[in-house]
């Protein structure tokens, strides 16, 4: 009877403690809910920027004014899903319901545009205001004609030679050869409002002060060197997207130490890249700390035409040499991961490389001495920046990476110069006063394959036609350049760039030094943020709870 | 008096074309340049080229500066590269906010100076004048930055009581001028330091000097009023003194570049760094000559009450 009663008991309790897990789970589940549908509040964002980016349609300042200006004020044909961060964002349709390219020629791509869009100032959108915008970027007869965009935007639609209307909603490209890559080019036009223009006297510097795009914000203020501030577009076409804050306020802040202690005294909810070794004083002060991967790579391009970079055995030995982990570990404070690649493991891209560069100063060691360094020291030069966009802590990244080297017998002089005075010398590569030097610290994205691999690693991309300062030229890379555009399956791109990646990894014409982990803080009152693999983000998620 | 304020305005314009020409040649000469700032590295090298000479830096440089040189003398300092905002309005702006700042740093640096230097000459060997001088050499020891930095930390981010960047409220829609000038508190004390240091150990020497001199014996023998003589003494003490103090408020209206970008604070400071960066040149050169006209001018209405409170200087 007693064990009856012991059994019943404890059957009881079971059945309680299961209906008590069961009840706490509905609770939680049902807080998750009422946050995921949460709304309102004004978000601060402390930018690294200097100043606001251009906001008349083609931002300037990088990537950096694509997702502070660009993408939150206009659209493109397409965009960039970014509501999750687990898979890299992938291309979804945007001002453009659908897309595709003719069959019969594979040079024709048709955009069949969405009905019903319209600008911040009422206009509507149509394939007239395509072409116009085609013809601010393109055109230089064309009235709009802006030099300033089309300078921002010409190296990213290389391969579009025409476009033209066919209908009021749909529009013609035409690419100067067979090229898989026109969505990802596409992605970047952005589409201002002629009708704006009009408006306020054709005049590209008035319109930036009352911008009118189809995007989710319209800008309501600006204050050079001070500030943005955005209010959601109610109207907004995709009405999943419509803005969850009330507002959206940039604040342009350079210096690290203030964005620090702007987010720490609540002057703002949200700053990009906080110093990395505040991170784990703002964790304990319960600050939301986002890192993920994203397409950064901080590497050094080697000038292949001189010695010792001209041999691929040192090239391969200085990726052994360099302890990657220990740099994240006991510089960054784990924000960045090790780069053994341009891109990282578990990107589509990555392949399937033998030479995965671990940590080895033996090997590299004896990849030295079968290089002929046989107690022979080799010696070179880099060219660094002493700041720089994406250029994540320099001197003493540059500093642990000479050290390295030295220890397996490469001794390396650092040259550091200033930033703008880097990517000047970058456009003209290895020449005049730099022919001897032997490398560039220059930090890239790779977000598409253009960005990746074509502009670095093909033979017709030396500068100055663009960057492949390095002089890589190898036909095999070409050749799984061209055949990776040229290919309509994005597996087959997939696998072809994946091979293309295996080759740059074994050949080596970068040392791979890591990857950054794209660190932001926030306060605990911003819900919502999503932190996508990308270089951009969704402001139409996030809100702060009051 | 009308004569000398004509000469020394026309003496002015040399020293502002120098000034111009200098900088003009320093930006030319230093690595980098504008198109590098305003695009992206592997923009065409078409575009590059067109932009280039759209905005004429395919001249050769005298051409350049001669060009910029003659809208100057229209009155038109251009568009930034960077921004395509009329210089004017970018310094407009800028300067104004500069101005405040260096109105307040001024009063509270030149006052504390002024005051702490006298107290330590009259107290010459005494505790007080050895606490004033060692307070003047922490003032133009401690850098800007790092004492910017250390009020962020201490009363904004401990204590809470300051805000830490900006001008306004991140979440206000216009500034009123209480919210303004608690932004400006720490802003201000970083500024006002170095002035502060300056101007005490100036003020302590010159008082010093006259202190000694014989007609200060002569007019205590005869039993003036001691704070007749404090007033002989200071008057004349001063001349050196506000020589000083014209260029301090010159260096302050300068904007300290460090300052303002701690502190976020959209001055001529914070605008001249960011053209430095950017290589714009329109922009830079524009400050740079406003600010040299004020620097003229601020040293011409200096010497004009010099010689208000001591006529010999008129003379010779």
């Amino acid at each position: 009877m007693d064990g009856i009663l012991r059994r019943y008991e404890a059957i009881t309790r079971v059945s309680l403690g299961m209906l008590l897990v069961g009840v706490l789970v509905l609770i939680l589940d049902g807080t998750a809910a009422i946050g995921a549908t949460g709304k309102g509040g004004i978000l601060r964002i402390g930018m690294t920027a200097a100043d606001i980016a251009y906001t008349a349609g083609q931002p300037d300042q990088g990537f950096e004014g694509f997702r502070f200006v660009g993408y939150p004020l206009y659209d493109a044909l397409v965009g960039w899903d970014l509501s999750q961060g687990e898979r890299l964002p992938e291309i979804v349709s945007g001002l453009a319901e659908s897309w595709e390219v003719d069959k019969s020629n594979v040079l024709k791509w048709q955009f069949k545009l969405r009905r019903g869009v319209k600008f911040h100032d009422g206009s509507a959108f149509n394939a007239d205001a395509v072409i116009w915008n085609w013809d601010k970027i393109r055109n230089k007869e064309a009235a709009q004609y802006d030099p300033k965009q089309a300078g921002e935007i010409a190296f990213r639609i290389t391969v579009i030679k025409e476009y033209r209307k066919i209908d009021d909603d749909t529009v013609e490209f035409t690419t100067t050869r067979p090229s898989s890559f026109v969505p990802f080019q596409v992605v970047y036009v952005l589409y201002s409002s002629p009708a704006q223009w009009e408006k306020v006297g054709r005049d590209w510097r008035a319109f930036a002060e009352k911008p009118s795009g189809t995007g989710p914000f319209k800008m309501t203020r600006i204050v050079p060197r001070e500030r943005a501030e955005y209010e959601p577009n109610t109207e907004y076409w995709d009405k999943n997207r419509i803005p969850k804050t009330d507002k959206v306020i940039l604040l342009p802040m350079p210096e690290v130490t203030t964005r620090l202690a702007a987010l720490r005294t609540g002057q703002v909810d949200w700053i990009e890249v906080p110093p990395p070794d505040a991170i784990p004083v703002l964790r304990q002060a319960n600050f939301q700390i986002f890192l993920r991967s994203y397409p950064h790579v901080w590497p050094y391009s080697l000038n292949l035409k001189v010695t010792p970079w001209d041999n691929k055995l040192v090239r391969q030995a200085a990726n052994y040499a360099i302890d990657r982990e220990g740099i994240c570990k006991s510089l960054l404070n784990d924000t960045c991961t090790p780069a053994t690649g341009v891109v990282y493991p578990g990107h589509p891209w990555f392949g399937n490389s033998k030479q995965l560069y671990q940590y080895d100063p033996k090997k590299a060691k004896e990849l030295l001495k079968q290089a002929g360094y046989n107690g022979k020291r080799a010696k070179t030069s880099f060219l660094i920046s002493t700041s720089g966009s994406g250029q994540m802590l320099p001197l003493p990244m540059n500093e642990y990476v000479q050290e390295n080297l030295r220890e397996v017998g490469i001794d390396v002089e650092l040259i550091p110069i200033e930033w703008n005075a880097l990517t000047a010398l970058l456009r003209k590569g290895f020449v005049e006063d730099q022919a001897q030097t032997g490398a560039m610290n220059v930090s890239y994205n790779f977000v598409e394959p253009f960005s990746a691999f074509v502009r670095f690693f093909h033979s017709a991309s030396v500068p100055p036609r663009s960057l492949n300062v390095m002089n890589y030229v190898n036909p095999e890379a070409d050749r799984l350049i061209e055949a990776a555009e040229a290919s309509f399956d994005p597996n087959v791109r997939d696998q072809t760039l994946g091979k293309l990646h295996e080759l740059v990894m074994d050949e080596a014409p970068w040392i791979f030094v890591v990857h950054d982990l794209n660190p932001r803080a926030m306060s605990p009152k911003v819900k919502g943020f999503v932190q996508p693999q990308s270089w951009f983000v969704d402001l139409t998620l996030p809100w702060v709870e009051k | 008096m009308w004569g000398y304020i004509v000469r020394r305005l026309l003496l002015g314009i040399p020293t502002l074309l120098g000034v111009t020409l200098i900088v003009f040649s320093l930006m030319h000469l230093a690595p980098g340049d504008p198109i590098s700032a305003m695009l992206p590295p592997d923009a065409p090298q078409e575009v590059v080229q067109m932009i280039r000479q759209q905005m004429g830096f395919d001249r050769p440089l005298p051409v350049q500066y001669w060009l910029w040189l003659t809208r100057v003398a229209q009155g038109d300092l251009g568009r930034s590269i960077a921004t395509r905002r009329p210089v004017i309005q970018d310094i407009r702006s800028a300067l104004g906010n500069t101005l405040i700042l260096a109105l307040a740093a001024a009063c509270l640096g030149f006052t504390l100076g002024g005051t702490l230097g006298s107290c330590a000459a009259f107290s010459r060997g005494r505790w007080t004048d050895k606490m004033f001088s060692a307070a003047a050499i922490t003032g133009v020891s401690l850098p800007h930055y790092w004492v910017a930095i250390l009020l962020i930390i201490i009363f904004s981010v401990e204590l809470n009581w300051l805000p830490a960047m900006g001008m306004q409220s991140t979440g206000s829609v216009s500034a009123g001028w209480g919210e303004v000038a608690r932004h400006m508190i720490l802003p201000t004390i970083a500024l006002a330091l170095i002035p502060m240091g300056v101007i005490t150990r100036m003020a302590r020497a010159s008082v010093l000097e006259i202190l000694s001199q014989e007609f200060v014996m002569t007019l205590r023998a005869k039993g003036l009023w001691s704070r007749t003589i404090t007033r002989h003494i200071v008057k004349n003490a001063a001349p050196p003194v506000l020589t000083l103090m014209g260029l301090q408020f010159g260096y302050l209206l300068g904007g300290s570049v460090l300052v303002e970008t701690v502190f976020s604070w959209p001055g001529s400071g914070y605008l001249l760094n960011l053209a430095i960066f950017q290589r714009d040149f329109p922009v830079l050169q524009g400050t740079i000559l406003v600010l040299a006209s004020f620097f003229v001018m601020l040293n011409l209405l200096v010497d004009i009450v010099q010689s208000l409170v001591d006529p010999r200087i008129r003379r010779t």
